[in-house]
């Protein structure tokens, strides 16, 4: 609740995919245990950390870049009200529907409402964070109307029955083989001779949906901006499933989140260097398509823009999360983080995954729903470093683990062990006579790890810290005692 | 209250104490570079996203034309185009089924942005509407040197945002698959640019 009682619209449970059935730890225990998907991380983000530095790296002005887009985002972020008010005015100016949702049950009513109304059992969709976010090829297919995700990595995942592990490349946990296995069973018409060379499956994906395309009546994207003084949606892609939804079919729904709006054109100058060279390590992605409202004779009549909340204004109300809202979805901060790269992006439970997942998922939701989020990092601070608007991600980590152990304080009156633990500590810590004691007692630890010099196991209650961590062996004489010997 | 009223206040509310931040735009606006190292440059980044770029004086620009859409047929081009070839002109009444019969489109361009490779079509002059860019798996692109600015701020300060506007920086391509990059997917797998110029 704010101050003024009203409360905080976050996004609903039961709805979309922000939440995970497990929490962090329980989930990435499994996915570390899967070799092939460590081994098809490991590839990947490599090849992908190489391709953005060499492409950073030719831009001298980089980082002038990054404070403009940090500074951009800031600011409009402060005034959003009326980005949001003048991006509508000018989008129905020329002829475009804008639709406010709430939350994600509302955005996919809105949208499935207005697949009925033109009659349409089948939609062809570009690969959106808003749309997976909120559940809605779910909602559709409750209609009854088939949604055709049409971005490779999207139709890979569809095809495979699978969920998506991250933000850019939703199968960048299947290798090409794999790829190659789900296409001869899934996909309908395929040439059995399919070879996993990248290039034929890419062939295959273009010859199965090339038909869908054509007789597309209906379009569902999201957007990478609104341009809020002309009113223009902007999408950035690669392969051109993007601009065939945006151009052939009659009716085109834009569903976006409030964030994405930026105040002028001028404004996509930083952000179409920023993100692509951030993303896939281009200099620039083969496609970007603007549209602004209807132009008669030239691609889709009818035009909607649904603008979704869904916890974003609740993020925007505290005053150090709300940057967590200035993520153009980039990925880099994924595929940067040692986190990331070894447990790949379904321990996250979150559409949103890695570090950027791991400070808005459990503000979009309300961080007790996702309270494991904030402690699946390890502070080293990489994804700040390569986050092209500057997100102090490991700053708003720590301030939602301790929103976390507040919330936690709040619901119990009995103190929980890490409560228990650090009063301990404290105790101890302020008195030296304690202090050179415990450290004296520590030395009963030297019993295990006497092999590889690290704790592994230890029996409960400290089986709570090794579960997740390995602790070094203590030493067999402590700082204090070695400083007595020798300077003492 | 209205989803709109509603979300609107709750933004109003979460910016009650929020402050205005200036923003420093002292990154690179304008290119360093002459006009002919702006066509290497374009050149050099056509052919690194797997274009083919065909450099001709503008009086030879006709016969490079010709020479690049010799291989396919039938041909679309733009209702307006000024280069005389003999190919069919986009219609209103051709549909995304006709267009798919098409081998080849030739089009013009509003702008090219050297540093990054890119060209941007608005659908205006020798154009045409964004479908027929797009279904035919060919694109000739007819650039003019004078076309050619330096960096992306130039670019975007050269297009008039409400018109349609697509940017193609070479042909389609994909990183889905082990994040490699594999050019031709959905849009047109092969991009040819002609760039014509009367100072090469």
């Amino acid at each position: 609740m704010t101050d003024l009682g009203m409360p905080l619209l976050r996004a609903p449970r039961g709805v979309g995919h922000l939440r995970g059935d497990k929490s962090f730890p329980a989930a990435a225990r499994d996915a570390l245990a899967d070799s092939q998907l460590r081994r098809n991380l490991g590839h990947a983000t490599s090849t992908i950390r190489a391709k953005r530095a060499t492409v950073v790296a030719e831009r001298a002005d980089w980082e002038q870049l990054r404070a403009a887009g940090s500074a951009i985002k800031a600011a409009t972020m402060a005034h959003l009200d009326e980005h949001l008010e003048r991006l509508e005015a000018e989008v129905t100016r020329r002829g475009g529907v804008v639709h406010w949702a709430r939350d994600a049950n509302e955005a996919n009513e809105i949208v499935t409402r207005l697949v009925a109304a033109t009659g349409s059992r089948e939609v062809v969709k570009v690969k959106s964070m808003a749309t997976q976010e909120i559940g809605l090829n779910e909602a559709l297919e409750a209609a009854g109307v088939t949604a055709q995700e049409t971005d490779l990595a999207e139709l890979i995942v569809q095809l495979g029955g699978d969920l998506p592990s991250h933000i850019l490349v939703p199968a960048i946990h299947r290798n090409r083989a794999e790829i190659r296995e789900i296409f001869l069973r899934e996909m309908p018409g395929v040439d059995p001779a399919l070879t996993d060379e990248p290039r034929r499956l890419a062939m295959a994906a273009r010859a199965y949906l090339r038909e869908r395309f054509l007789r597309a009546d209906v379009a569902i994207s999201g957007a990478n901006f609104g341009v809020a003084d002309t009113g223009s949606l902007v999408v950035v892609e690669s392969e051109g499933n993007g601009r065939m939804c945006l151009t052939l079919p009659r009716t085109l729904i834009t569903v976006m989140g409030i964030e994405k709006v930026v105040p002028t054109w001028q404004d996509l100058e930083v952000f179409l260097q920023l993100l692509p060279r951030s993303s896939t390590g281009e200099r620039m992605n083969p496609y970007t398509s603007v549209w602004t409202g209807v132009t008669p004779g030239d691609g889709p009549a009818e035009v909607h823009l649904v603008l979704l909340d869904n916890g974003r204004t609740a993020t925007l109300a505290d005053d150090v999360g709300r940057a967590a809202l200035h993520c153009i979805k980039c990925s880099a901060c994924l595929n940067v983080c040692p986190v990331y790269e070894r447990t790949g992006g379904h321990a996250y439970g979150s559409v949103y995954p890695g570090p950027i997942g791991a400070v808005l998922s459990p503000q979009l939701t309300g961080v007790e729903d996702n309270a494991s989020l904030p402690f699946a990092s390890s502070l080293c601070g990489a994804c700040f470093e390569a986050c092209p608007v500057r997100i102090d991600i490991p700053s708003l980590l720590v301030r939602l683990r301790s929103q976390h152990v507040e919330a936690r304080r709040e619901a119990s009156r009995v103190p929980s062990a890490e409560a228990v633990a650090m009063a301990a500590a404290a105790w101890t810590m302020s008195d030296p006579g304690r202090f050179a004691a415990a450290e004296k007692a520590s030395r009963l630890g030297r019993v295990f790890g006497r092999r590889s010099g690290r704790l592994t196991t230890l029996p409960p209650p400290l089986s709570a810290w090794t579960a997740g961590r390995d602790a070094p062996r203590p030493p067999a004489e402590t700082f204090r005692e070695w400083w007595a010997r020798e300077r003492g | 209250m209205s989803a709109r009223e509603e979300m609107l206040s709750a933004i109003r509310r979460a910016n009650a104490s929020a402050t205005d931040t200036p923003v420093p735009r002292d990154y690179e606006r304008r290119s360093p570079h002459s006009p002919s190292e702006l066509l290497d440059l374009l050149t050099d980044r056509l052919v690194d996203y797997k274009a083919t770029v065909v450099r001709v004086p503008l009086s030879e620009l006709p016969t490079a034309l010709a020479d690049a859409v010799a291989p396919y047929s039938p041909v679309l081009v733009p209702p307006d185009q000024p280069w005389d070839l003999d190919a069919t002109p986009d219609s209103p009444a051709l549909g995304p089924h006709d267009l798919d019969g098409f081998a080849a489109v030739v089009t013009g361009c509003a702008v090219a942005c050297a540093e990054t490779g890119t060209i941007a079509l608005d659908g205006g002059p020798a154009q045409g509407r964004r479908a027929i860019t797009l279904v035919p798996d060919v694109h000739v692109c007819v650039v003019h040197g004078s076309q050619v600015v330096g960096s992306v701020p130039e670019m975007i300060a050269a297009l008039t945002p409400t018109r349609p506007i697509t940017f193609v920086s070479g042909p389609s391509a994909t990183s889905d698959i082990e994040l490699q990059r594999v050019e031709g997917v959905h849009g047109p797998r092969t991009l040819i640019v002609v760039l014509a110029c009367e100072w090469q």
